[in-house]
């Protein structure tokens, strides 16, 4: 049994004027750069948390008829911004956007206000897993595309092509490691999100 | 099953949750708990590692942040935390804005942002 009563905790302690929370997930392929959009953003040095899942293999044969099964840890960071005269502690999660993930999407992304996909422009398909669980899931999103120097430019309607995205998604740029660029892209989200409510609450029949 | 044996962390959620195998629906990862009170020596060593964060901080911790201290997987944590919130371990630092409606909590977000720009 692993014991460290003595050793600090490396967290910074929620401030005791937060009453309230939220959480916006950063999702997207392996190295798009969600981790520095989050260190970028956050008021707090970001935290890394993991979860182990097991999962049957997929696409290979037992001839045992038992389905192999792996364990995987899948690492997520995080950090925080205080909002509201300090009331309000809104959470950004960075979550891994493979396919495989979705059931720890289904924990993990539950009750978010939204989504915020980053995206890199030498590697889109690598985005189509996350939209995927997004649009399966329901979670509205918005896309930016991280401004890595040497990745290519395209103009915007290929890109919407490129990620199949629906003409009201909002779709950005950003550099990822510029706070004030990255708060843009969050922003950008949260506008969609405020107009995504109220069409929805529009839409609900009574 | 070999690598998973070897691993002494690989314990299963219930075993650490002494049993309990649900989250409340309450309790995501930026839930934010505060302590409240109550005798911890009864708590198994898990729980108690989760209290210890507590001592002597008015401050809180939400979900996430108890799992990358204390390096346990979110899922567990969330059960840990349903089953301290329970017993009254552990409480949310107030129930006043549960009425809002979700709209004003991404009004006041959008405002926070825009304000760090």
């Amino acid at each position: 049994m692993d014991c460290a009563p003595w050793s600090d905790p490396p967290v910074t302690y929620v401030p005791a004027t937060v009453t309230r929370s939220a959480k916006i997930v950063v999702a997207g392929g392996f190295g798009v750069g969600k981790t520095t959009l989050i260190g970028s953003v956050s008021e707090v040095k970001p935290l890394r948390m993991e979860e182990p899942i097991t999962q049957a293999s997929a696409g290979v044969d037992d001839l045992r008829g038992t389905p192999h099964k792996t364990t995987t840890t899948v690492a997520m960071d995080f950090g925080r911004i205080h909002m509201a005269g300090g009331s309000l502690a809104l959470y950004l999660f960075g979550l891994p956007g493979q396919a495989r993930f979705q059931p720890l999407w289904e924990d993990l992304a539950e009750g978010a206000l939204g989504c915020l996909v980053l995206a890199d422009t030498r590697d889109l398909d690598a985005s189509h897993d996350a939209l995927g669980l997004l649009d399966s899931g329901g979670i509205p999103y918005a896309v930016a595309i991280n401004t890595f120097p040497d990745a290519p430019g395209y103009p915007e309607a290929e890109l919407r092509e490129a990620l199949a995205l629906d003409p009201y998604t909002p779709l950005t740029t950003c550099d990822a490691r510029d706070r004030t660029s990255s708060l843009h892209a969050l922003i950008t989200l949260t506008e969609y999100l405020t107009e995504h409510r109220s069409a929805a609450v529009l839409e609900t029949p009574r | 099953m070999t690598g998973p044996r070897r691993d002494p962390d690989m314990v299963r959620p219930y075993v650490r949750t002494g049993g309990k195998i649900r989250a409340r629906d309450d309790v995501r990862l930026e839930s934010v708990l505060i302590a409240a009170s109550g005798p911890t020596d009864s708590l198994g060593p898990d729980p108690r590692r989760v209290m210890r964060l507590f001592t002597g901080t008015v401050g809180g911790l939400a979900v996430a942040d108890i799992a990358a201290a204390l390096e346990l997987p979110p899922s567990t944590v969330r059960i840990l935390v349903s089953s301290l919130m329970d017993s009254g371990h552990l409480t949310s630092p107030v129930a006043a804005s549960d009425h809002q409606p979700e709209s004003d909590l991404l009004q006041e977000v959008l405002r926070g942002l825009r304000s760090l720009v």
